[in-house]
């Protein structure tokens, strides 16, 4: 098992490198104009140049934190809701025809209106992400508390248990895995959002704004190398969220193993 | 200690169970038989508590079960979907305890005390799916033990095990149930294993499931799987029970010959 996530960790870094190789070549023999786009070699240069670089860095810090409370607040907001509406039928019925209505609309569409109604730049930026992220959180939750197995609750209830009791301590800890499905979902879907609103609404500080600044300065290499660190965070986080899931939810994916 | 007047439930159209009319003393072990579909499960959860039946009365202790009570515990068939895998066998155990206002220390005394009993007490740590099938029944039925319930349903407990534990499970219950005074209700489809079990056998009918024949089982004690089950009289009984419980007349049940 081990062996085979080794290969394929392999074969991954051995394809990224090739068309790094191949770019790198293709530069340096001026088949593609390096002021159109920089070297390979030069990009990252600069990307190792920005890890030390404190004006960068605090570019960085102000997505981060509007990532990391909007996700927060997500969850805070999200997983109750779903919570809620996968318990009870009627809410959910109720409830759908908004969801349905809400959730195809492109977040991105609504910055306009996220910046009139948010003056903090911190807020405006969470509530784009906060719209975005939500849904898988919502979904997820609420299709995670409809599977519960009903013997499982009525276990606890032939117990004595009220249905309080039964939500905390089986609905739960039952839906989790999937609760945690949709929080990694929406960790990336935050990302999207807090440098999509950087850039598009502008600001003090964030990575998006140092994008925008490297491209009024036709800093082509600084450009890229930004991106490419806002998506190596990307899949740091979401590469972090799967190995807590695999160890969190040992007993989910051990069960899962075992019926198959 | 248990009373059921007049107990009937539909669902919607169907008929499930009919005035079925039972009392169960304290201390005794009625098995309940009936073929598949009598609504032996919807008469297992009218009395704990779980549907609420359209007609009748279930009386525990001379009280109405309004919701469900506290001093019953079930042990379901399907023990790999009442177990709760994110939940240690010990912690599966100690749970229900938190409705006896204990503390951690003494749920979790009381737990391990009920898998000892039960011969899972090196296996606490254990989770249910690391467990074999019967180990995962016994982690069920230590839950109920640990939970000292008055009445202890059982729906069809042992109808998932292979047959060697399912005679191991038979006489661990009878065993503890029998030391703690406990007084159980087992449904069963099995007629060997109603005359077995119990010291009562209750036959339904086919739906809308009414009780059809109730017979004391005057067997000597403690059961042993092979000596109580050559008996003469452990033979006559099941097929006694048998011929109830396929509608058949019961008026020659003295001509009944074995082979």
């Amino acid at each position: 098992m081990s062996r085979l996530i080794g290969s394929t960790v392999l074969r991954g870094a051995v394809g990224a490198t090739g068309l790094l190789v191949v770019l790198e070549a293709a530069g340096r023999t001026g088949l593609i104009d390096t002021t159109f786009l920089p070297l390979v070699s030069t990009v990252l240069a600069r990307a190792a140049e920005l890890a030390v670089d404190g004006e960068f860095l605090a570019h960085a810090f102000a997505s981060a934190e509007a990532w990391f409370w909007a996700l927060a607040l997500t969850i805070a907001v999200a997983v109750p809701a779903g919570l809620l509406l996968g318990v009870a039928r009627p809410a959910e019925v109720a409830a759908r025809p908004l969801i349905e209505f809400l959730r195809p609309i492109p977040s991105v569409a609504l910055i306009p209106l996220a910046i009139m109604l948010f003056q903090n730049q911190l807020h405006m930026r969470m509530s784009v992400a906060v719209y975005a992220a939500t849904w898988p959180v919502l979904i997820n939750t609420i299709y995670g508390v409809r599977d519960v197995d009903p013997l499982a609750k009525e276990t606890l209830r032939s117990f004595g248990f009220g249905p309080g009791s039964v939500v905390l301590r089986v609905v739960l800890p039952s839906a989790a895995p999937f609760i945690a499905t949709g929080v990694r979902l929406a960790a990336s879907v935050a990302i999207i959002l807090v440098v999509t609103a950087e850039v598009v609404a502008g600001g003090i500080n964030g990575i998006g704004i140092f994008i925008n600044q490297a491209g009024s300065g036709n800093r082509v290499d600084l450009m890229i190398a930004a991106t490419a660190w806002v998506g190596l965070f990307g899949i740091a986080v979401n590469a972090l969220l799967v190995a807590a899931e695999k160890r969190v939810f040992r007993w989910h994916h051990k069960r899962l193993a075992g019926v198959s | 200690m248990l009373e059921l007047v007049d107990l009937t439930h539909r669902y919607g159209t169907y008929h499930a169970i009919d005035r079925i009319n039972l009392t169960v003393k304290q201390g005794e072990v009625v098995c309940v038989v009936g073929p598949s579909g009598c609504g032996k499960s919807t008469l297992l959860r009218s009395i704990a508590g779980l549907i609420k039946p359209t007609g009748g009365r279930v009386l525990l202790d001379g009280r109405p079960v309004e919701s469900t009570p506290d001093n019953l515990a079930v042990v379901f068939q399907d023990y790999s979907r009442s177990l709760y895998p994110w939940l240690s066998a010990l912690a599966n155990v100690s749970l229900p305890l938190r409705r006896r206002g204990l503390d951690r220390k003494a749920r979790d005394e009381a737990a391990m005390a009920a898998l000892t009993e039960v011969g899972l007490g090196t296996a606490a740590a254990k989770f249910p799916w690391e467990m074999s099938g019967g180990m995962q029944q016994r982690v069920s039925i230590a839950r109920a033990l640990a939970y000292r319930p008055k009445l202890l349903l059982m729906d069809e407990p042992f109808g998932s095990v292979d047959a060697q534990t399912r005679e191991e499970l038979e006489d661990l219950v009878l065993r503890v149930c029998a030391h703690h005074g406990m007084t159980i209700l087992l449904i069963t489809h099995d007629v060997d294993e109603s005359v077995y079990v119990g010291d009562r056998v209750v036959v339904l009918s086919k739906a809308p499931g009414t009780v059809t024949g109730d017979l004391t089982v005057d067997l000597p004690g403690p059961r042993d799987q092979i000596r109580t089950r050559e008996l003469d009289a452990f033979v006559k009984l099941r097929a006694d029970v048998g011929r109830m419980v396929r509608g058949m007349t019961n008026n020659n049940h003295h001509e009944v010959e074995h082979r």
